[in-house]
């Protein structure tokens, strides 16, 4: 099958391998290639080109999940560095941020059982900018330093920190369902 | 746009025809169905000028079967034999029925989906719903002159993978050929953003008859994007009513009510709520079957406070699909308001107050999901003109996912996803010598697999003995175009490859749609192998069209070799089509070209991603 799975993300999308790449240059390539493969245009033709619309869409959509999102962005270009991003578990991560981490957890635990939705969304919304101030970070590490063990020991702490995003969105969640 | 001007795939270079296609609204109270004619979409009646058609179905004693207004009519003399809202018995168990004890019905627990007895026998809510969108093809058939090529049915957004699969299948007994599976939501935005060349973030408040959804798509320049959609399969005008007839009931101390008094009472209490969207006050009365006057009156005010709580009910899912698109309230430009329960005037005041604007109310809340689907339906079906030039980026609602150790899932494609999208993940043996693994199939969003929907549980066997922890079992998650669902599994370590593909079923086996399509057509008289052999031709018909046009656009691809085998598959086909031995020879046929042109297809489709791209940068110059 001639799906080209050889291009990166990047190459696919015609952009050039950056951490800093502007939101709207993603969103723009993703809907210019979309509108080239996706099965809608396709639901009248031949039963091959509908099959392979289908991976061609599957495939440009995972390479947009990828690219848009800081986090995962940021994972994959370490990776095309050859550096083993997912090794999070068996790493050691600084004492200093243990212990925040931990002063943001007991943070969260407290306004979920005050049942506080105010305070849980106040939490939200610092660590939001918290996280803002390490992706400026990042993208000056990955792009400019080209220092990619340190970058890619800040993304690890930003895999806590979103994990720890989304829970307060679970809590939230959580909390307007009852 | 692209500077390259390329032809657009799937448009034909045959001189244009129109070919018939529609767009079904399948309501939970109301059915519809559009089509576009002379590039506008409308809304086509029946015979007495309606629009609508009550989403009731009715088996008589002597076999007949009433659809719509005239099985309405039916409904309190007849309860047990006359079916409302089955929509929310679609892909549904016994358990997960709200209020089942008092429905009128005799259910038959059934796995996975449940059953209802009736004067005509035993029947599942897919044949219950065919019986609906049956009635709308034959209207649409006889309004345009012709059968229809296709029809985009529209589903809630909420929808789950068995509510979806057990739609399409309904459809499908129904004799129509389902160009896509769309979601309402989604529908209405299409109709509204055309007719109003839209741009920016929009929200979709439609709460239906049995439904709720709300959806945040971005418009911009021709694409339709949904960001997130969230909302509750089992809310919708159904629960005011519910409400107000137990007030009803409690204001006139009733004793336990009969079926038919239950469901004439139910009706008033509808009436009554209708009314109170204009009225500061409404009367209710009826006479039971015991003699017993009902007569209680019942204002505005009181309606709004019995009924807050399942408005502000509407507003959890409001928020969490703001949280999952990243936005606040005020960032929304717009909201749709969709379905007929949104008439309501404390449901336009919460969403006011919630979205901090008013609503958009310039459209029919009764028609616009239909008319959105029409639209699809036109597209997809090849009639694409160059004002046609828009996409649709859907997603899935609800999180995809496997059962892991100690019943806990794991999630595979979350919630929010873009379709179509495939996923995979590697899992392992954790015994030795372990020679088969049962994945189960799970879609929610909680952690425990007892509180997601089971979709489906299949084994793969043939696994190599290995060590605890050796074996490499990659999981594979399809979901299509339609939302639907595929999942396949394959051990790899040592080359030995066992795969097993499951589509989700919901009780409804294969076989048993078969059995009914037979049923159906001997019912209605048709040949089902000459429907199916007609349903081929034409599919050859458009194959040989859709390879001609590509070769005549992109034959510069294929060497001269190709080409050759290319153009003998295609007349061989040719040469079968007006004389085929049966049906599935033509399809033996045609699946044929389809493995032969597959690789040609994957070159235009690379070719055609380069232009675009090539045009971009060209124009970012
Ligand atoms: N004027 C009105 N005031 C209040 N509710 C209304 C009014 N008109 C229709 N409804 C309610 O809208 C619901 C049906 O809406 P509809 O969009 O047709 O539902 P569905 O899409 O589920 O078929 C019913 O509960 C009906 O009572
Ligand atoms: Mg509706």
């Amino acid at each position: 099958m001639a799906l080209d799975l050889s291009r990166n993300h990047f190459e696919l999308f015609g952009l050039p391998a950056r951490f800093d790449v502007p939101q709207a240059r993603i969103d723009g390539a993703y809907r210019e290639i979309q509108a080239q493969v996706h099965p809608d245009r396709f639901a009248h033709a031949g039963e091959a080109e509908r099959r392979v619309s289908m991976q061609w869409a599957a495939r440009v959509n995972e390479a947009y999940q990828t690219l848009k999102s800081p986090l995962k962005r940021a994972v994959y270009l370490l990776e095309l560095q050859g550096m083993d991003v997912g090794a999070e578990r068996n790493t050691a991560m600084p004492a200093e941020f243990l212990m925040e981490q931990m002063e943001w957890r007991e943070a969260v635990e407290e306004a979920e059982a005050s049942r506080s939705v105010d305070a849980l969304e106040a939490l939200h919304a610092r660590l939001r900018g918290e996280m803002r101030a390490q992706y400026a970070e990042l993208g000056r590490l990955i792009d400019e330093v080209r220092d990619f063990e340190a970058a890619t020991g800040l993304v690890r702490k930003l895999m806590f920190m979103e994990k720890l995003q989304s829970e307060i969105g679970d809590a939230l969640a959580a909390l307007e369902d009852d | 746009m692209a500077l390259l001007q390329i032809a657009e795939p799937g448009q034909s270079t045959a001189p244009h025809q129109h070919r018939l296609a529609v767009g079904i609204d399948l309501g939970t109270t109301n059915s519809l169905v559009a089509t576009v004619r002379n590039g506008v979409a409308v809304v086509l009646n029946d015979a007495d000028g309606h629009a609508l058609l009550p989403s009731v179905v009715r088996y008589a004693p002597d076999g007949s079967v009433a659809v719509g207004y005239a099985a309405q009519a039916e409904a309190a003399r007849d309860p047990k034999n006359t079916i409302v809202s089955v929509k929310r018995f679609m892909g549904r168990g016994l358990k997960d029925i709200a209020h089942a004890e008092s429905a009128p019905y005799d259910f038959v627990d059934a796995p996975g989906m449940v059953r209802l007895r009736t004067v005509a026998g035993v029947k599942s809510p897919v044949e219950v719903s065919a019986e609906i969108l049956r009635t709308l093809r034959l209207r649409a058939e006889a309004a345009l002159g012709g059968p229809l090529v296709g029809a985009v049915v529209t589903v809630p957004a909420y929808f789950d993978d068995a509510q979806r699969q057990a739609t399409k299948d309904a459809a499908q007994l129904a004799g129509l050929n389902v160009l896509r599976l769309l979601n309402e939501p989604t529908a209405a935005a299409i109709a509204y953003g055309l007719d109003n060349a839209a741009e920016g973030v929009y929200a979709v408040y439609d709460l239906g008859g049995g439904t709720f959804d709300l959806s945040i798509l971005r418009l911009s320049k021709g694409v339709f994007e949904v960001l997130a959609t969230s909302g509750d399969a089992a809310l919708g005008g159904d629960d005011f009513d519910q409400r107000l007839f137990c007030w009803i009931v409690e204001q006139a101390r009733l004793a336990p009510l009969s079926p038919e008094d239950a469901r004439l009472l139910l009706a008033k209490a509808r009436e009554a709520k209708e009314q109170l969207t204009t009225h500061a006050e409404t009367r209710v009365t009826a006479t039971l079957t015991s003699g017993e006057v009902v007569d209680v009156v019942v204002t505005q005010q009181q309606f709004w406070d019995m009924t807050r709580h399942l408005v502000q009910k509407t507003l959890a899912p409001t928020r969490k699909a703001l949280r999952d698109a990243g936005l606040a309230p005020e960032e929304v430009k717009g909201v749709v308001m969709v379905g007929g329960a949104t008439r309501m005037p404390n449901v336009q005041q919460a969403v006011a107050e919630f979205f901090k604007q008013t609503p958009l109310n310039n459209l029919d809340p009764d028609k616009v999901v239909a008319l959105g689907a029409a639209m699809q339906a036109n597209v997809l079906a090849g009639n694409r003109t160059a004002d046609d030039d828009w996409l649709l980026l859907d997603v899935i609602p609800l999180s995809l996912g496997l059962e892991t150790m100690g019943g806990l899932v794991e999630k595979i494609i979350p919630r929010n996803s873009t379709i179509p999208i495939a996923k995979a993940q590697d899992f392992t043996t954790f015994k030795d010598g372990q020679t088969a693994m049962s994945l189960h199939v799970v879609q929610g969003e909680r952690e425990l697999v007892s509180d997601c929907r089971s979709l489906a549980r299949f084994e793969l066997r043939g696994i190599p003995p290995m060590a605890a922890g050796a074996a490499r079992i990659r999981v594979t998650f399809q979901v299509d175009a339609d939302g639907l669902l595929s999942v396949s599994a394959r051990e790899s370590t040592t080359g030995v490859q066992a795969s097993v593909t499951v589509k989700p079923s919901y009780g409804l086996a294969d076989e048993d749609i078969t059995r009914m399509l037979k049923e159906s057509f001997e019912h209605a008289r048709e040949d089902m192998h000459a429907r199916a052999l007609r349903e081929q031709q034409v599919e050859a018909a458009r194959v040989i069209e859709a390879v001609e046009s590509a070769l005549a656009q992109d034959g510069d691809l294929l060497n001269e070799q190709e080409t050759a085998t290319i153009r003998a598959l295609i007349e061989e086909l040719r040469a079968a089509l007006p004389e085929p031995a049966d049906h599935r020879a033509l399809k033996r046929l045609i699946d044929k070209v389809a493995k032969g042109t597959e690789e040609f297809a994957a070159r235009r489709m690379d070719r055609s991603i380069k232009r675009a791209l090539a045009g971009k940068k060209i124009e970012q110059l």
